[in-house]
């Protein structure tokens, strides 16, 4: 291969692709090679590495497949307690080494993707609201259990005892895993399987008119998320000596959501940019806002929220959504093609459809034979029309 | 007598106590272009969406290549080979051309690809990908719209829209293609333009086409016969020519 | 049987206040199409205004009347700055702003009160004993109250040109726009009736639980919303019953000391449960998807 060959090969390599390895790599060589990090600094390290793998897997349900999960840390909770289990009953005969850490964090999502699985059963027949409080509804059964749970096993309400794992090395580590994460999400979306979960997404009439198996792919989806937040959950485990459940309650979820619609849904570069902002701002501001204040941070997070959506979905807004969008903005820089003009191996994924109908989100799955709703045949066809 | 594509055999549904559709027979012959007419509320859609499964019809069949697919799943169906356009477009609007061709290919027997290959790139995820997408061009090629292949598919124009969509329903592979007023909203040069291609398709996939069409310009230029559906039931049929001027279809369309 | 009369009691009357905030779920999802995340919140605030102004006069009618007041202009202004803005986007923007408003909500009320639970006694009403079953007198006022209200809110839909309307834009928004019905003003009002009844549903909850904290609305509210599709979303007396319902199998499950801890786990399960094979619930209507 002569010089040219690479970098010719260099240069049709899409670097959008990969930024978010290069800068989990360079940031986690410059940490370690700056050696004396103080223990709050690995802290947040090891913070903002799980803060990634949550939002990266959460934002593939709510980005990619469009429904929104509020049980995401209860998929978390579940990784955490049952390999945290696994992690303290191998340490004694096992060592506390990272072969004990790769079970464990393979058993503890398992484990999770187990009740990803069970979480997506009620994903085929329900859509939008009432799956979201499906989900939010599983997220507090698993923490009733597992507060509940008697003390020899999961140490109930006292939390469950952790083996902590070596200060220096858990937060590389961690980092490796996330960018695990990160490929492991990337390679599906980019790929037909991708394509078909944001088609069902789009148009989930159209998708299964097409041979979609939508309801593989939608239990797919949540099995996936739901192992990579186990995976996190167990990491999670590992930084604590002690695994309380109270963690993970409903505004843990609510968090890890915020991380999502800042970074923009559909954006996994964005939720990994979000998720260490995020994590970073609650670690520094835990230290200026202390007592009452405290709660300027859950604020600060609500208005984010309410106003990027507000901003990027009302109907209002259009106009100027239109006119500064971050698209437009990034051809004006690069200085090429026109903003409508997407590639190949792009997608436009940081918009959710905006077009779909009331009914249709809100209908649950129905079986016609018992329909007593009679309206009749193609006629209606022209409610649909906007 | 060419051989039947599709048999529809008494088939009916009931919504609730109402009776949508009832006792159609229809039969579709190998390459043929048969067109379903009738006033609004009809049933034409109706039967549409139990050929492809989405209702389940309550009495009656019907088979494709002599395989019964009564209440078969959407994807099954989709399978042996019936695709479909709709009324009312439906495309995967946040996603480019050809990834709507693509997301067609998603479920053809010969571009099998675990979600472990794509997800540690094994090189059966390469293989798949260059294949869909060449598939994928080829088939936009037919319907002139390589050139617009990375443009998002809801900025096409509607015209392109409806061919799109019927590009992706050839994507699935289909045997029988179902189009859903496709020359809905165009004008007659477009609609000129779409006959052209629709019997283009049929020659070059080999394949049967069954449409629903209130453009008469277009469903006398292009269809072999007809079934003239009116509530619910078959009002009449035979060549296009012969169900057109029954009587009691133009009583049933001027009314009298 | 004592025993069972007087859980079955208390259960109606904590059912009385499911129902009344499933009430305003119901109807601002039937009319609104779209799940207010932040309703359960309302009753917090109801709770709070109770609070303040239990202790500055000591009056629990004056400290009611307030509470009534602030509620439905947090239910009014609520819809028109957060969900306004959205109608006609995704129902997933609009379900996240809820949430957002929801977590907004907790979050003010906790840097105002801080987030130690305050105990309010709004009023002591005694008990009543009938032989040797006691039943106390608050549990009986809330069950009346709740009553009372329902029917005129029944009659309110049924009779009036407002009620009419309402049911009109849950059949058909844009069928009832084109005949003249003001949709917005409708969906306001919807609003300001679900925090009125939020406000009702606070005060009675306070005198069966008398402490307010920032988080106090969301349990009764998730269950609230068990209860609404229990009997059926968008169905008033669906409502009514799911949450009289709700409320009975909560206080049953609760008196026996081992099923105790688990009694919020077995109504969510419920929940899970009903969605999946009856998500029309009792009294609910289907819907058809459209192709």
């Amino acid at each position: 291969m002569t010089f040219g060959d690479i970098t010719k090969k260099l240069k049709s390599v899409k670097w959008s692709h990969y930024i978010a390895y290069i800068v989990i790599i360079v940031f986690t060589v410059i940490c370690m090679l700056s050696g004396n990090l103080k223990r709050t600094d690995i802290y947040l390290l090891e913070k903002i590495g799980i803060s990634i793998i949550l939002a990266v897997s959460l934002n593939f349900i709510v980005g990619f497949l469009g429904e929104l999960s509020l049980g995401h840390a209860g998929f978390m909770c579940i990784g955490a307690y049952l390999g945290g289990k696994v992690s303290s009953m191998l340490v004694g005969s096992m060592g506390n080494g990272i072969l004990t850490l790769i079970i464990s964090v393979i058993v503890g999502g398992i484990f999770a993707a187990l009740a990803g699985f069970v979480i997506g059963l009620p994903a085929l027949r329900l859509k939008g609201d009432y799956l979201a409080i499906v989900t939010l509804a599983f997220g507090q059964i698993a923490l009733i259990i597992f507060q509940n749970s008697n003390y020899e096993t999961f140490g109930g309400a006292f939390g469950l005892d952790t083996p902590r794992y070596d200060y220096n090395s858990l937060y590389i580590i961690i980092f490796v895993f996330a960018i695990i994460t990160i490929a492991a999400f990337q390679n599906v979306i980019r790929s037909k399987h991708g394509r078909a979960i944001t088609a069902i997404r789009d148009n989930e009439i159209a998708a299964k008119a097409t041979g979609v198996p939508v309801t593989q792919y939608k239990l797919f989806t949540f099995v996936m998320a739901a192992f990579f937040a186990g995976v996190a959950g167990v990491l999670y485990s590992y930084t604590q000596s002690k695994v309380q459940c109270t963690h993970f309650d409903y505004n843990y979820s609510i968090e890890i959501l915020v991380m999502v619609v800042l970074g923009g849904m559909g954006s996994l570069n964005g939720s990994i940019a979000a998720a260490a902002l995020i994590t970073f701002l609650n670690e520094k501001l835990a230290t200026v806002l202390t007592g009452n204040l405290a709660v300027l941070q859950n604020i600060f997070y609500s208005l984010v929220l309410i106003l990027i959506v507000i901003y990027s979905n009302a109907p209002a807004f259009k106009n100027i959504r239109e006119k500064y969008n971050f698209k437009k903005f990034k051809s004006l820089i690069m200085r090429k093609r026109d903003p409508g003009y997407i590639s190949d191996d792009e997608g436009s994924w940081d918009r959710i459809p905006t077009k779909i109908k009331m009914d249709e989100l809100l209908s649950v799955d129905i079986s016609v034979q018992s329909d007593k709703d009679g309206s009749t045949s193609d006629s209606t066809g022209g409610d649909e029309n906007e | 007598m060419s051989e039947a594509v599709l048999e529809i055999r008494n088939l009916g549904i009931n919504f609730g106590g109402l009776k949508a559709v009832q006792h159609v027979d229809i039969t579709v012959n190998k390459n043929e272009i048969y067109g379903l007419i009738g006033p609004n509320g009809a049933g034409k859609t109706t039967i549409f969406n139990m050929l492809t499964g989405v209702y389940k019809p309550t009495e009656g069949n019907f088979a494709l290549f002599g395989e019964d697919l009564t209440g078969k799943s959407q994807r099954y169906i989709c399978r042996s080979g019936i695709a479909r356009t709709f009324q009312n477009i439906r495309l995967f609007n946040n996603m480019s051309v050809i990834r709507n061709v693509m997301v067609g290919l998603n479920d053809d027997p010969q571009l099998k690809c675990s979600v472990f290959s794509s997800m540690f790139r094994l090189p059966t995820h390469f293989k798949t990908e260059k294949a869909m997408r060449q598939k994928a061009k080829d088939i936009l090629a037919i319907f002139d719209l390589l050139e617009e292949r990375n443009n998002l598919s809801c900025n096409l124009p509607y015209g392109k829209q409806r061919k799109l969509e019927i590009a992706r329903a050839l994507a699935t592979s289909p045997k029988l293609l179902l189009l859903d007023e496709p020359a809905a909203g165009m004008n007659p040069n477009e609609t000129a333009e779409l006959m052209e291609t629709i019997r283009k398709i049929r020659d070059m996939f080999d394949i049967t086409v069954l449409l629903i069409e209130h453009d008469m310009k277009f469903v006398s230029g292009i269809c072999d016969r007809l079934t003239v559906l009116n509530f619910g039931t078959v009002l009449a049929e035979g060549t296009t020519e012969e169900a057109l001027n029954d009587p009691e279809v133009i009583r049933a369309y001027i009314g009298g | 049987m004592e025993q069972i009369i007087t859980t079955i009691i208390n259960g109606l009357s904590l059912g009385g206040v499911y129902a009344l905030i499933a009430l305003g779920y119901t109807m601002v999802y039937g009319i609104a199409k779209m799940l207010n995340f932040a309703h359960g919140d309302i009753i917090m605030v109801g709770g709070y205004t109770i609070f303040v102004f239990m202790n500055a006069t000591g009056n629990p009618i004056i400290a009611a009347i307030f509470a009534a007041v602030v509620c439905v202009i947090l239910g009014a202004s609520m819809e028109k700055l957060a969900y306004k803005p959205l109608r006609g986007a995704s129902p997933l923007a609009v379900l996240i702003t809820a949430i957002g408003v929801s977590y907004l909500l907790q979050s003010l009320s906790q840097i105002i009160f801080g987030p130690t639970p305050k105990t309010v006694i709004v009023a002591d009403l005694g008990v009543t004993k009938i032989g040797n079953v006691t039943i106390s007198n608050s549990s009986v006022l809330t069950l009346i109250l709740t009553v009372i209200i329902m029917i005129a809110l029944t009659l309110f839909i049924k009779m009036s040109k407002t009620g009419r309307a309402m049911l009109a834009v849950s059949e058909d928004r844009d069928a009832a726009k084109i005949m003249g019905v003001n949709v917005n003003g409708i969906i306001t009002i919807t609003f300001v009736i679900g925090a009125f009844l939020a406000a009702v549903a606070s005060l009675f909850y306070l005198l069966k639980y008398p402490s307010i904290s920032n988080t106090m609305g969301s349990m009764p509210g998730i269950k609230a919303f068990t209860a609404a599709v229990i009997g059926g979303i968008g169905s008033i007396p669906g409502a009514m019953l799911g949450g009289l319902l709700l409320g009975v199998i909560e206080c049953i499950f609760n008196s026996f000391s081992e099923i105790a801890p688990y009694t919020d786990a077995i109504e969510f399960g419920i929940l899970i449960v009903l969605l999946l094979i009856r998500p029309n619930g009792i009294l609910g209507k289907k819907k058809r998807e459209k192709v």
